[in-house]
């Protein structure tokens, strides 16, 4: 990872659909040169995946989203790993952080609505051995994600022309 | 009542900019992309804004000295050495001005007398030539053209030259064109102030938006021309405070007390708030060597790259610019001039531009293009103005 690569980077993460020619021109490189660039960071899995980034409160359908905090015994080999591996298998598990501080993971799930989550927690998350306890906290407005804000009433600032 | 044999003539007979009604148009339509601002997109400094609120708490919330916060001018003159190699002594030579564009008006009116003139080079800012006029004096356009890369050369400066002249406005790195001057053409152009004796007003805002390796040399770096220069500058691009409104003026001692004396009874004092975010600003910047102006600039050259070989790319060309935030094609291939052609494309596109014809008659076969965008908008509207271009282009 170089200084270019940084900047392809940046670029992709705000809008990965630019081409890897238009990325040549933004930061100076020839287009195989990016071309290849990019493909070692998808081989390296430091480009993760490419998605689109949707605003929750906009799609039709309800998506209930939760945030737990799980308290967990670790284990002598392998710590909070197993642990974390056994619970990120769900589907309806959008991330698993191990955290600094008062509880151990933090975990974001995602259902249709309250009664998914729930029973996910009673039924699959705090039946888990090794799970001393989870407290749910349930998402009720998203007003800025993964840096976007999706705010409709955000107050754009109106630039003024000036020449 | 007839308010014409009130007003003044000289005021009267400065034309009305005509964007205004156009970009009226472009703002009021939620869908339009504008290209038009010509300030930066990036957020002011944190610690400059901190420093303004902690004033207005301390009670900071009365005038400074008329020519502005000791500290702020210490620090300034640090600046200009440090990031320049022109050095100004803080007590005699800087005074704190609102924007960069009160330095510019007071410049001229400390310097000029009732037919002075004083060269434009064209395409430029738009409120030089109004504010000579404001002053008594004659705008004489220098033209720079795409072939030299819109530099001012000696040549065409000097054609411009008549006994009457008093002074030249050196608008480098130049908005719209982007041009940059580099210490060779400062040097020629220093020649021939030199031989007919005039005055420089060197508006350097955009001192700090190079691009490409070059540096930008400030002409009153240029041997022997610091006596004659006026130089101006201001927070308002480099620190993207475009809002508090602060700018300063350098100039030898006997233009700087005149200067000043203007400013004293015009202004008092710049806003003292905006003077402690500005002077928080450059302290923070020498703290980190500057790295928030690199991180914009480095921003601000990617999206140029980009912009350079879309838009030569759909054959609307247009010559690399190494300065401030703007690119400047030229829109012939399709028929039309720089005004038909924003018109049109903020109809059928609506996307706006600036037509080139705001910043002066050589300016009417281009449009401005800023860049203080973000990338992402920038693609959207170059794909739109991509496929204007495909329809309206002659062979
Ligand atoms: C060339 C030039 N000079 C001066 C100014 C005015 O700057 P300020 O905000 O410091 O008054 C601008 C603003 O767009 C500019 O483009």
């Amino acid at each position: 990872m170089d200084n270019f690569d940084n900047k392809i980077l940046k670029v992709l993460k705000d809008d990965s659909r630019f081409t890897a020619e238009q990325v040549a021109d933004i930061v100076g490189l020839s287009a195989k040169d990016v071309q290849k660039r990019i493909k070692d960071m998808e081989d390296a899995g430091i480009i993760a995946k490419y998605t689109a980034l949707c605003n929750t409160e906009k799609l039709s359908e309800d998506i209930v989203t939760a945030l737990i905090e799980v308290k967990v015994t670790p284990q002598m080999s392998s710590g909070f790993d197993a642990i974390a591996r056994d619970v990120y298998q769900f589907e309806e598990v959008k991330a698993v952080y191990l955290m600094s501080g008062a509880y151990d993971l933090c975990i974001t799930v995602e259902g249709k609505n309250l009664r998914e989550v729930s029973r996910f927690v009673s039924e699959k998350l705090s039946t888990m051995r090794d799970i001393i306890s989870t407290a749910t906290h349930f998402i009720l407005k998203k007003y800025k994600t993964e840096g976007v804000i999706l705010d409709d009433e955000d107050i754009e600032q109106q630039r003024q022309v000036i020449l | 009542m007839n308010y014409e044999k009130y007003l003044s003539k000289t005021v009267m007979e400065i034309p009305p900019s005509g964007i205004r009604k156009f970009f009226d148009v472009a703002d009021k339509d939620k869908e339009v992309i504008s290209l038009g601002v010509g300030e930066p997109d990036f957020n002011t400094p944190w610690c400059a804004s901190e420093a303004g609120i902690k004033s207005i708490q301390k009670g900071m919330t009365h005038y400074t000295s008329n020519s502005g916060l000791p500290a702020l001018r210490e620090q300034i003159a640090k600046y200009l050495k440090a990031r320049f190699d022109v050095e100004y002594e803080a007590e005699k030579e800087i005074f704190i001005t609102v924007g960069a564009s009160e330095a510019i008006y007071l410049a001229l009116r400390a310097i000029l007398n009732d037919g002075d003139e004083v060269i434009v080079p064209e395409p430029s800012y738009v409120s030089y030539c109004p504010s000579v006029i404001m002053c008594g004096g004659k705008a004489v356009p220098a033209k720079c053209y795409v072939e030299d890369e819109f530099r001012l050369t000696a040549k065409n400066l000097e054609e411009a030259i008549t006994p009457k002249t008093k002074a030249l406005i050196l608008p480098y790195p130049n908005n719209p064109t982007g041009a940059i001057m580099p210490r060779k053409s400062l040097e020629e152009i220093a020649k021939v102030v030199k031989k007919h004796d005039i005055l420089v007003l060197s508006d350097e805002i955009y001192c700090e938006m190079t691009y490409g390796g070059a540096r930008h040399t400030s002409f009153a770096e240029i041997e022997g021309m610091k006596e004659r220069t006026v130089l101006i500058n201001g927070f308002s691009k480099a620190f993207a405070m475009t809002g508090w409104r602060v700018g300063y003026a350098c100039a030898p001692n006997e233009i700087f007390k005149q200067m000043l004396k203007i400013h004293q009874y015009i202004i008092m004092c710049a806003s003292t708030n905006s003077q402690y975010a500005a002077l928080s600003a450059l302290k923070g910047g020498f703290e980190d060597d500057f790295a928030e102006i690199k991180a914009m600039v480095d921003e601000y050259d990617m999206r140029r790259r980009f912009l350079v070989k879309r838009l030569n790319g759909m054959g609307l060309t247009c010559f690399e610019p190494k300065g401030a935030f703007y690119v400047f094609p030229c829109v012939k291939c399709t028929g039309m001039n720089g005004e038909e052609f924003a018109n049109k494309l903020l109809q059928e596109s609506k996307v706006a531009v600036v037509p080139g014809n705001a910043f002066g008659e050589s300016g009417k076969d281009f449009v401005r293009i800023s860049y203080a965008y973000s990338l992402s908008s920038l693609k959207k509207a170059m794909d739109k103005i991509e496929e204007f271009v495909k329809k309206y282009k002659k062979n």
